[in-house]
């Protein structure tokens, strides 16, 4: 997208070699994507795939649901990586300078908002967040889990946050607690395991089903919090850039 | 040919049309909205493949954050062009 609009710009200067870029990087793009389809077409087929063995093993994996068994049992050294990911990606778009108020979210009454969005709000902000407590609770047995309740949560602060009248602050204890728990608590549950069982993290039979549970409780919150801090951050680059126009 | 084979044929069919639209929309705007619209496609297509684990995560993350993040970074750009704009205006 950010190409995109460069290209745009460059366009009015220089058609002729934009245009000759754009079919060298056509042509390059039609050839590897040949060469890839000719590579997955000469590959013998795999065999078995892990589905079975998954599905095999379902009964020591404490959850009812394949994916989520695979997700945080089988393969949660994976969801461990990405949620760490997630955290990188907070901590370099999180404000730099520092807050004196201790309250994550506030607000502004005296800005003027239609009663309609007041009265949607009232009830789309509960309901996304109930939503994204029952995504969490059946992921244990049926498709749900961490990711897509932390997202539906977030889109509930989205909403809060579109309206104008709600502000978050990021700089506030709360909000890095949010934002570093779900990281946190996957390594402290490795580290009990490691010390438990001596490897790092499989979960013993019995304790399986509540380890997932709260490590996938603690996800969702760290993956909600940076995903609206990704959003409103943005939101507010994109305002100040709007002042600076009107000044 | 059943019923579900003609709605997989058509579901993959604007899968790539609209793929094809949002590379080549000439407005940022426009590519947003199709890439969104894209996203649900892709979602139904996913619920056609019984993978609704992934169907929610691409409607959830794909179709509804992604579309949230692209629209107030296209807000951002677009506010960068029109300032440019202005700026050369004062030079001639």
């Amino acid at each position: 997208m950010f190409i995109s609009l460069e290209f745009q710009q460059q366009n009015t200067n220089e058609k002729e070699l934009s245009r000759v870029t754009c079919w060298l990087l056509g042509a390059i793009i039609t050839a590897l994507s040949i060469a890839l389809t000719i590579a997955l077409l000469v590959t013998d087929k795999a065999v078995p795939g892990l589905a079975d063995l998954a599905a095999k093993n379902l009964d020591i994996s404490g959850v009812e649901n394949p994916v989520t068994a695979v997700l945080l049992n089988f393969r949660s050294y994976d969801t461990l990586l990405e949620i760490a990911v997630l955290l990188i990606v907070a901590v370099a778009i999180l404000p730099t300078q520092s807050s004196t108020t201790t309250q994550f979210l506030s607000v502004d009454d005296k800005i003027i908002i239609s009663p309609v969005l007041v009265g949607l709000l009232k009830w789309l902000v509960p309901l996304a967040i109930l939503v994204g407590g029952y995504l969490l609770w059946t992921g244990a047995y049926s498709p749900g889990g961490a990711f897509q309740a932390g997202a539906v949560v977030a889109g509930a602060g989205v909403a809060l946050s579109l309206a104008g009248r709600h502000d978050f602050l990021w700089q506030t204890t709360k909000a890095r607690v949010a934002l570093n728990l779900g990281l946190l608590v996957f390594l402290l549950v490795a580290a009990a395991n490691a010390i438990v069982t001596g490897t790092s993290l499989q979960y013993p039979v019995e304790h399986a089903g509540w380890l997932i549970l709260v490590v996938e409780i603690a996800a969702t919150l760290s993956i909600a919090a940076i995903l609206l801090l990704l959003f409103v951050r943005l939101k507010k680059i994109a305002e100040r850039s709007e002042q600076e126009i009107n000044q | 040919m059943s019923a579900e084979i003609i709605i997989d044929i058509i579901l993959s069919l604007s899968v790539l049309l609209l793929a094809c639209l949002t590379l080549s929309a000439r407005q940022v705007f426009t590519a947003i909205v199709l890439y969104v619209s894209l996203g649900l496609l892709v979602t139904i297509i996913w619920v056609r493949l019984n993978a609704w684990d992934v169907a929610i995560a691409e409607a959830a993350i794909g179709a509804g954050l992604t579309g949230a993040l692209l629209l107030v970074a296209w807000r951002r750009l677009s506010n960068e062009a029109a300032a440019k704009f202005e700026s050369s205006n004062d030079v001639y």
